[in-house]
């Protein structure tokens, strides 16, 4: 009964979100800052690991192809799938969950706790909209980030690849070009579009309608962390199912 | 002037408001006092539209809060000023944006303009040395001040505090008492607040409502406290030696 009504209350939260729209001037500042605290600051992160599990993906594909008549190429293929499909929009999101999603939560639970929330409402400012639609705005901006990822993870499967002697460049660059089918894509923004809003709309929800003090603000990251990675999983194998199968 | 009818709020099966009447005079410092639990902060928070009301009536002069429309709800908003008890002002921001929020947000000024109106406000708090600080930067008695300069910035008709001292030492909690009484006669507006500090009901209380288990007990001026046969009431403002003996000393007209 509790998760019912958390969801209906999620669901309520997202059309009060749009309603009673803030200043345009106040909202692109708020928006251009939501693009640098959550997808611009988050893009180390995102590069470091894409980076890395690229290059683990080839070491244990290059390592798991034993049998020679396989075609070395395979690796660059597997590499691309692998990134593009799965570990760019679906594995960086879960990542996400934890570092952009604590973020929200706890600055949102902050100014639940001290009172910046009923302010804004006395004020008769629609504290949703000040808070969260911005923030949905600027995860607009995060498929770039997914984009640069996949260029990032494809270029630590090359390196990875070739300078640890797996395969040659070519081979490499080939399989890469394989059986290349654009609708993944496709497939592949269209659901880091979806994880860009449960990034954005979860944590939010959960920092905006958490109680307590100071303590409560950290289960809540806690707690946001969890279901936004549980949701983007199920997300994911629903897109998947309804996409790909 | 704020008139209060017959409000009633519950929470689940626990009634906190169980019929409420008053007035709140215009110019006048209005103190909403009782025991903890009593429903002060609910009252409250009815008052300013956090909670909407279960039953009864809030008239804000003419205007029925109940029978408004969003819009015109937000409207009535814009003429609040709300002091909260921690100050709940905007950690991203400094004093000058948190002080400069509600024109921004509200009237269509200049930077310059704006920029105008919220300097002759802190200068009215005595604060003008802290502009660019943020808020965890200053004490809590600055914050409390940045707090009614936020909330009277836009030439509000209403003005609401909660707690306005707590937290802070005696002189200091002086100081925004008195600050605040002079606000609300220079502008005429209308003040509501709620405390449990005895000091402030002595020194700015005009008009002192006494809430207990959420009905209102008594009502009065400062000076009628002294002369009240309601026992709760004079348990709670006598508790302390100190004001027993403030209470005997004016029985003796001294």
């Amino acid at each position: 009964m509790h998760y019912i009504s958390s969801i209906g209350r999620y669901f309520i939260m997202i059309k009060n979100t749009f309603r009673k729209m803030t200043k345009r001037k106040v909202l692109w500042n708020l928006i251009f800052q939501e693009v640098n605290d959550l997808v611009i600051k988050s893009m180390g992160i995102i590069i470091f690991i894409s980076f890395f599990i690229g290059a683990v993906v080839t070491i244990q594909t290059a390592l798991n192809l034993t049998n020679p008549l396989i075609p070395r190429e395979l690796i660059g293929f597997a590499a691309r799938q692998s990134i593009i499909l799965e570990f760019a929009p679906t594995f960086v999101s879960v990542i996400m969950a934890g570092k952009v999603g604590s973020f929200i939560t706890s600055s949102i639970g902050t100014m639940r706790v001290t009172e910046q929330i009923d302010a804004l409402e006395v004020m008769g400012i629609n504290s949703l909209n000040y808070l969260v639609f911005p923030k949905i705005i600027a995860m607009l901006f995060y498929p770039f980030a997914i984009a640069i990822a996949m260029f990032v993870g494809i270029g630590g499967a090359y390196l990875a690849g070739v300078y640890g002697g797996f395969l040659e460049s070519g081979q490499f660059i080939q399989g890469l070009m394989d059986d290349f089918i654009p609708f993944h894509i496709f497939y592949a923004f269209f659901k880091t579009f979806i994880f860009a809003f449960l990034l954005a709309t979860i944590p939010a929800y959960h920092g905006y309608y958490m109680q307590g003090g100071a303590l409560e603000v950290g289960k809540a990251s806690t707690t946001s962390f969890v279901w936004t990675s549980v949701v983007i999983i199920i997300a994911n194998y629903i897109i998947t199912q309804l996409l790909l199968s | 002037m704020i008139k209060v009818e017959n409000l009633h709020k519950s929470f689940g099966e626990t009634k906190v408001l169980k019929g409420i009447n008053t007035s709140f005079e215009k110019g006048k410092t209005n103190l909403i006092i009782g025991q903890s639990g009593s429903g002060k902060t609910v009252f409250l928070k009815n008052l300013i539209g956090l909670f909407e009301p279960e039953q009864g009536n809030i008239f804000f002069e003419e205007l029925q809060y109940g029978k408004l429309n969003n819009s015109e709800r937000i409207e009535l908003r814009k003429k609040m000023g709300m002091v909260f008890q921690g100050g709940a002002l905007f950690d991203s921001m400094t004093v000058e944006e948190n002080v400069m929020f509600p024109l921004k947000m509200f009237t269509k000024k200049t930077t310059t303009e704006m920029l105008h109106r919220v300097h002759e406000v802190l200068e009215r708090v005595n604060l003008n040395e802290a502009n660019h600080k943020y808020p965890a930067e200053i004490s809590g008695g600055m914050q409390k001040r940045v707090s009614i300069a936020r909330a009277i910035v836009n030439y509000p008709k209403f003005l609401f505090c909660d707690e306005p001292n707590s937290g802070l030492d005696p002189r200091t909690a002086t100081v925004i008492d008195n600050l605040i009484q002079e606000i609300t006669k220079e502008n005429n507006i209308t003040t509501v607040i709620n405390t449990h500090d005895m000091n402030s009901v002595f020194e700015i209380g005009e008009k002192i409502v006494y809430l207990q288990d959420g009905l209102l007990a008594w009502e009065g001026t400062k000076e009628e406290i002294h002369h009240t046969n309601n026992k709760e009431l004079s348990d709670f403002v006598y508790s302390s030696n100190l004001f027993r003996k403030v209470r005997q000393a004016y029985q003796k007209g001294l």
